[in-house]
């Protein structure tokens, strides 16, 4: 094994600044597509559990489509062939978009990612005991007031472990985004090995940036559900990740 | 639509789905054992061995495939001392990687039969290895298949990123046919309709698992 190492080659030019840039770009292309990525999945889970047949086929419907093809294809889908599809008026205008691999990578990842987060709202809504709905109606609530004040307190809090994970699943997922052009994290030390024979160096410098962000996420979450815990009413796993 | 362009460069998508699947099939064979020996690490009472298998699965699990791909495609060559090929880089990446998510299902799996079993075991006079062999394992592995099976399809989806390094799996052939032919809207559209007839067949068998478990 013949390797010479050269950290320091990281915190000069032009690395330093590619490095930085890969970051904030992952670190927005996550948040954009949380964001984003929360609301359709809000929307689809809340689908999924009305009582109205129709609504329901059409949250499954999404679920099972966007679940089961993988991101790499639904990106390639959304670059190459949406586009084409739609009305050519629009194709024209978003085709001269400054960054339209990067608005593909948050429609893309977005889409995917709804469709677990709105798995996790329905089997979330779907733990809450049957008592639960029964009483806040009995007292005399309305359905849209049970929601508000008793059902989505409660899921609010159930779904906490897995809504981290899907995060942390976004925040990783956003490294297939190199396939179409975003100079994020992960192809930006692609790139400096590529340039210096450094790969070691490099990935380190990706490997580092994913693991600290995942520590840093789940330290925040657990506070947050400590912070919010009714106590007696939800226990606490003991795993890490 | 211009479906002879699909029927004509049906043959080569039907190549690039087998190879898809046989690299699923050697990515499960190889890190599903990797994975039960990390899980019984992990529950092992020795903390050096626990922590390091938690180690492992935890750093594994907070990067992303991509990157532990370009890893081993770069480290590879240098442990070894002499070139590898793609597939080689490819098999390596898969079994480490995904051996960290098999770990996580299997220690939950093993959990979730409870302590009682295991000293129900030890009194009656098995050893430690009969009891997870004849009473925990059996019933673990029952409470995990429904996992196990999704977990199955991600590495199924999970072999795409073999387009990245140009194997010839079924996205990237998919994908020079597109190029070649220019006609991306038809062949994206057929690849996709591929992955999810697969993959949904297998969420289907994944809760046929789920009922069972649960009636």
């Amino acid at each position: 094994m013949k390797y010479e190492f050269s950290w320091g080659m990281l915190l000069g030019a032009p690395y330093l600044e590619w490095i930085i840039d890969g970051i904030v770009t992952t670190f927005h292309l996550a948040l954009i597509s949380w964001v984003l990525a929360f609301a359709i999945g809000v929307l689809v889970g809340v689908c999924r559990v009305t009582q109205s047949r129709v609504l329901r086929f059409i949250g499954t419907a999404y679920v099972e489509l966007f679940r089961n093809i993988p991101l790499l294809v639904q990106l390639f889908l959304w670059l190459y062939v949406v586009p084409q599809l739609l009305p050519e008026k629009f194709s024209f205008w978003w085709n001269r978009l400054e960054y339209v691999p990067y608005w593909t990578a948050v429609i893309g990842i977005s889409f995917y990612t709804a469709s677990r987060v709105a798995e996790q709202i329905r089997s979330a809504v779907m733990a809450i005991p049957d008592g639960q709905f029964k009483a806040a109606l009995s007292t005399g609530l309305r359905p849209v007031q049970m929601y508000r004040y008793v059902i989505v307190p409660y899921a609010a809090r159930i779904m906490i472990p897995a809504i981290t994970s899907e995060f942390l699943t976004i925040f990783k997922n956003t490294s297939l985004a190199l396939t179409i052009g975003v100079m994020e994290i992960t192809a930006t030390t692609r790139k400096i090995e590529a340039w210096s024979f450094k790969g070691i160096e490099a990935y380190t410098v990706a490997s580092l940036t994913y693991v600290a962000t995942t520590v840093g996420v789940i330290l925040f979450m657990n506070w947050l559900e400590r912070r919010y815990q009714i106590p007696g009413l939800i226990q606490r796993g003991k795993e890490g990740l | 639509m211009d479906w002879d362009v699909i029927v004509a460069n049906l043959p080569l998508l039907w190549r690039g789905l087998g190879t898809s699947l046989r690299l699923t099939a050697i990515a499960i064979a190889l890190s599903f054992p990797l994975g039960c020996l990390i899980a019984i690490g992990r529950l092992s009472h020795r903390a050096w061995l626990s922590g390091f298998c938690a180690g492992f699965v935890n750093v594994l699990r907070s990067n992303p495939l991509i990157l532990i791909l370009f890893w081993f495609y770069f480290l590879m060559p240098i442990i070894i001392g002499r070139g590898i090929n793609d597939l080689g880089s490819l098999i390596v990446t898969f079994m480490v990687f995904f051996s960290a998510y098999f770990a996580e299902i299997v220690r939950s799996g093993i959990q979730s039969v409870g302590t009682r079993q295991m000293q129900a075991g030890l009194s009656s006079g098995l050893t430690h290895a009969q009891t997870m062999r004849h009473i925990i394992m059996p019933q673990a592995i029952r409470a995990m298949l429904p996992a196990l099976t999704t977990q199955c399809i991600i590495v199924f989806q999970g072999t795409t990123v073999a387009y990245i390094i140009g194997y010839d799996e079924l996205l990237h052939s998919a994908s020079m046919a597109a190029e070649r032919t220019v006609r991306p809207v038809e062949l994206y559209l057929t690849v996709a309709v591929i992955y999810f007839l697969v993959c949904y067949a297998g969420s289907l068998v994944a809760r046929q698992f789920e009922k069972r478990t649960y009636s």
